[in-house]
């Protein structure tokens, strides 16, 4: 027994010795290092390691990153100036506006970015940048339904439709930021009624992701199906998992209200912080990313929209062709979700079309 | 030998009381800080969302989660239980495998085991595509087949992987049971089953209560399962109104609620055996009896152990296998044997620091029963109960508060800067895992020395020994199997552990959970499968170093698993 108590002794000891021990080794890389950047990313390190790679080759400097999925803009506030991330990197416009609106965020003026990134894709102060345009598409059935039967949001919630109607949860952030566009639209009236037909005309309970929902056409649960596009480019082309292909052959691709006010559509996007050390290495990631070599990463690897004109797309998105993008502000977006996210709770959206 | 004061025996007695006192309030102080800065945020207004709750979904978000929990605590207690019960009573075949492989569960992440699930019995998994073969339907309108995304669905699911808390402690319950009292039940004329529900169940209640609160916590706490199921629970509205209604203050709201229903739920439990006394008055051990089971019985006995190993091990397991056969190439590019490293690193330090944390809490108690102990300590360890990602926030609040103080503090004085001191180093994770997972040890340490009669405390006290001497020569040994128990149940949590680890994890820091998330997150758990399937196999070390632990540290059973009679 007392080889045990010596044991947990020395244990205890160790364990406070190797947390102190750990906590100088393994302090976050702070500031000073003028070859380094530090990043929190929303977005999945396997997606845009990548660009990052290529991004250290060309100018030397070093990325260091943070994936997470929630919890950043907290990390940022309670480190104060302390804070060690220079740069964020969001998979839709609502992460971006929340860190603006929590004064998080500094402005970034550049030659370079004004030039490759829209203005309507970007804060007028540089407070944000979209780096790519995703779009939230419809998927229709190759044989059940006609070409051209489907070809607005207003015809999803039509009562004609009956339930045929495949879809991830209301509050997934893409459904909210699609919901927030139509509020932004048709204000908060309008749009109940529209989510409320839209519910109505579900074949089944919101469900799994984006993916399941082209799934759903081919298995023949639902006839149509809402996701954005890059998913449906994945599919198309996944050589390791053929039965995708099967899944993505079973649909046809249809862009939204292409006679009315556009496709709705989002960004993933990117902003410097306002505490950021590293500021110069951060906007010149920035203007990587929006730059000919990263943006023809993102459409040939991921299928996403560059935001850059010229960027050549992904062979499978340029076969969809063409689109008339709905010119909504971004912000306008962002400032209807929490609205959005009410009304999904108000009409029951989640509980699906039978309750 | 010079004892440090505290443990001297003597007139300073009252230095004695207020070490251990004092040591416990601390460290509960310490580990509730998280708690501590949730109710604080809940202190601000929050606008209208309770109205807007109220409304809508509050009721529908109670009732569904109502619902999960009677659905698993029923789950887990009937098969934790039964399953005990067999392999430590009843000789039947496969008892010697199923005794350490009904653990095996315990490392299967729940957010694997609902893939798998849903991948084989949706429309176009293998079960339904094999029915339709046999039966010649053409589509899904030709027969009918149950809603797998549904409430039973994630019950089913959470249960299969949450049983084994209660399996463990029943287990170890059961085995610690001295014969003297089954013996006196058989000698009253019980027949087996009357022993067991009169006699065995009731001894073994605080230790199954303890597994089924564990599994309850984890229930409550869970995102990943109950969404993938398209459930929607107390725990989906805190993160809606966390990051859809942007509103920290409504969602820390929401979950002090939880934290306040949770504690009651105990307390309650408590109240409804105050005055019991569960510890073994007799300390004669024999050779526990077995009933050895035939035929039809020896059948049932088999498949009630082999369904759960089965559906909450083999499947998962062999599915993850099949997929890592396809993908193994993406994990091994990627920085794998780095992210298995820190895993276990992470995991072992996490795991010894909360078994010490929670031996001492839990000897103090038992020291020291006073009311205001107690409750510190049961606050302490309710962390489990909160969603991983709110704790999260209780914890960055604070160290980052921490942390600019002393970096302000060392800039004025000495001119230098510290930064961020913890924040973003592991030490915060490790920080994180303890407070998370406290639970699991303190509950498992405190349930095991209620065992031990406080006679024992007395005799070694009149004898001279002060409490630390009495807990090192007289506890100790008889909680060893405990201390492996909660140390291992910790160690296999935090391999598993995702929303803690993603948000306090420094830069450049992969674990096998975060690396396994990236993909599963996109849709893509299969491409990460190798992942998945080394944090179930680092699962099962352990479970079977603590199969064979618990085994050998019942009293009475030599270091051979011999058994010396009436010593």
């Amino acid at each position: 027994m007392k080889t045990l108590n010596s044991l947990l002794t020395h244990i205890s000891y160790g364990v406070f010795a190797v947390c102190a021990g750990l906590s100088f080794a393994a302090a976050p890389a702070q500031a000073e290092d003028p070859q380094e950047v530090n990043l929190y990313s929303y977005r999945q390190p396997f997606l845009i390691q990548p660009m990052l790679d290529a991004f250290t080759k060309q100018s030397g400097i070093k990325v260091n990153t943070v994936f997470a999925d929630k919890g950043m803009l907290e990390k940022i506030r309670a480190a104060g100036a302390n804070n060690p991330a220079d740069a964020v990197l969001t998979v839709d416009i609502g992460r971006l506006n929340e860190l603006k609106e929590a004064g998080l965020l500094q402005s970034v003026t550049s030659p370079t970015l004004s030039a490759n990134i829209p203005a309507h894709l970007r804060h007028p102060d540089g407070l944000w940048f979209g780096l790519t345009v995703r779009a939230r598409m419809v998927l229709t059935s190759k044989e059940r339904v006609a070409e051209g039967a489907i070809a607005s949001l207003q015809d999803l919630a039509d009562p004609k439709l009956g339930k045929s109607i495949c879809i991830r949860s209301g509050k997934h952030a893409y459904n909210i930021a699609l919901i927030a566009s139509v509020i932004a639209h048709e204000g908060e009236a309008g749009a109940e009624t529209w989510l409320r037909g839209l519910k109505a005309n579900l074949a089944r309970k919101p469900q799994g992701n984006d993916r399941a929902q082209a799934k759903g056409i081919y298995e023949g649960v639902c006839d149509i199906a809402l996701t954005n596009n890059y998913y449906m480019g994945y599919m198309a082309t996944n050589d390791k998992q053929p039965e995708q292909k099967d899944w993505a052959n079973a649909v046809r691709v249809v862009f939204l209200d292409q006679n009315g006010r556009g496709q709705h559509v989002n960004v993933s996007g990117a902003a410097v912080t306002s505490t950021a050390k590293n500021r110069d290495n951060a906007v010149k990631l920035l203007e990587f990313l929006s730059g000919d070599l990263a943006q023809g990463m993102y459409a040939a690897q991921n299928h996403e929209y560059p935001v850059k004109s010229g960027v050549e797309w992904s062979a499978m998105v340029k076969s969809w062709g063409t689109f008339k993008i709905d010119n909504l502000a971004l912000e306008e977006i962002a400032k209807n979700r929490k609205a959005a996210s009410k009304l999904v709770d108000k009409v029951g959206f989640n509980d699906g079309p039978n309750s | 030998m010079d004892r440090p004061f505290w443990a001297r025996p003597g007139p300073r007695s009252f230095l004695r009381v207020d070490f251990w006192t004092l040591g416990v309030l601390i460290i509960a102080l310490l580990i509730a800080i998280p708690l501590f800065a949730v109710l604080t945020l809940a202190l601000s207004p929050s606008d209208d969302i309770w109205q807007h709750l109220l409304d809508t979904v509050l009721a529908k978000y109670v009732w569904t989660t109502l619902s999960l929990m009677l659905g698993v605590g029923i789950g887990t207690t009937v098969i934790g239980t039964a399953t005990a019960w067999l392999v430590t009573m009843c000789r039947f075949p496969g008892r010697g495998l199923f005794n350490w492989a009904l653990l095996l569960p315990l490392a299967v992440p729940a957010y694997v085991l609902a893939f798998v699930v849903t991948d084989q019995l949706e429309y176009a998994g293998t079960v339904q595509t094999t029915l339709r073969m046999l039966f010649n339907w053409e589509s899904r309108q030709d027969y009918w087949f149950p809603e797998i995304r549904s409430l039973p669905g994630a019950i089913t699911v959470m249960t299969l992987v949450l049983y084994p808390y209660v399996y463990l402690l029943a287990r170890a319950a059961f085995m610690e049971q001295s014969i003297c009292v089954l013996d006196v039940s058989r000698t009253l004329g019980n027949g087996p089953w009357k022993s067991f529900f009169k006699v065995a169940l009731p001894l073994a209640r605080p230790a199954i209560v303890i597994g089924v609160t564990l599994a309850l916590m984890e229930a409550l706490n869970d995102l990943g399962t109950v969404e993938f199921f398209a459930v929607n629970t107390f725990t989906s509205g805190i993160y809606d109104v966390w990051l859809n209604m942007n509103s920290r203050s409504g969602a820390a709201q929401l979950a002090s609620v939880l934290l306040i229903f949770v504690l009651t739920l105990i307390a309650l439990e408590r109240a409804a055996r105050r005055g019991q006394r569960y510890h073994h008055t007799s300390g004669k051990y024999s050779a526990l009896p077995s009933y050895r089971l035939h035929g039809m019985k020896a059948l049932v006995a088999f498949l009630a152990c082999a369904v759960p190993l089965g559906f909450g091990f083999l499947l998962p397991a062999g599915v993850l296998l099949s997929y890592s056969l396809n993908f193994y190439q993406e994990t091994l590019a990627a920085n794998y044997f780095q992210y298995v490293a820190n895993s276990l690193t992470l995991s072992s330090i996490a795991a010894i620091g909360s078994v010490l944390i929670g031996l001492f809490m839990a000897y103090g108690v038992r020291l020291n029963g006073s009311a205001i102990v107690r409750m510190a300590t049961r606050f302490a360890s309710i962390g489990y109960a909160v969603p991983g990602a709110v704790l999260a926030i209780g914890i960055i609040i604070p160290l980052g508060a921490f942390d600019n103080a002393v970096d302000a503090f060392l800039q004025r004085t000495l001119g230098i800067s510290s930064g961020l001191f913890i924040s973003g180093t592991i030490v915060a994770v490790i920080y994180g895992y303890t407070a998370r997972f406290l639970a699991l040890s303190y509950g498992t340490l405190e349930a095991s020395l209620g065992k031990i009669t406080p006679s024992m405390d007395g005799a070694a006290r009149t004898l001279g020994q002060g409490p630390g001497a009495t807990l090192r020569r007289v506890h100790l040994p008889l909680v060893r199997g405990s201390l492996l128990t909660a140390g291992l149940l910790v160690f296999v949590d935090c391999m598993k552990e995702l929303p803690l680890t993603l948000i306090l994890r420094p830069f450049n820091y992969d674990t096998l959970s975060t690396f396994v998330f990236q993909y599963a997150s996109n849709e893509q758990l299969e491409h990460s499968a190798l992942g998945a399937l080394t944090i179930v196999a680092a699962g099962i070390i352990p479970v079977v170093l603590l199969s064979w632990g618990i085994i050998q540290s019942r009293p009475g059973q030599d270091r051979n698993g011999r058994v010396e009679v009436n010593k």
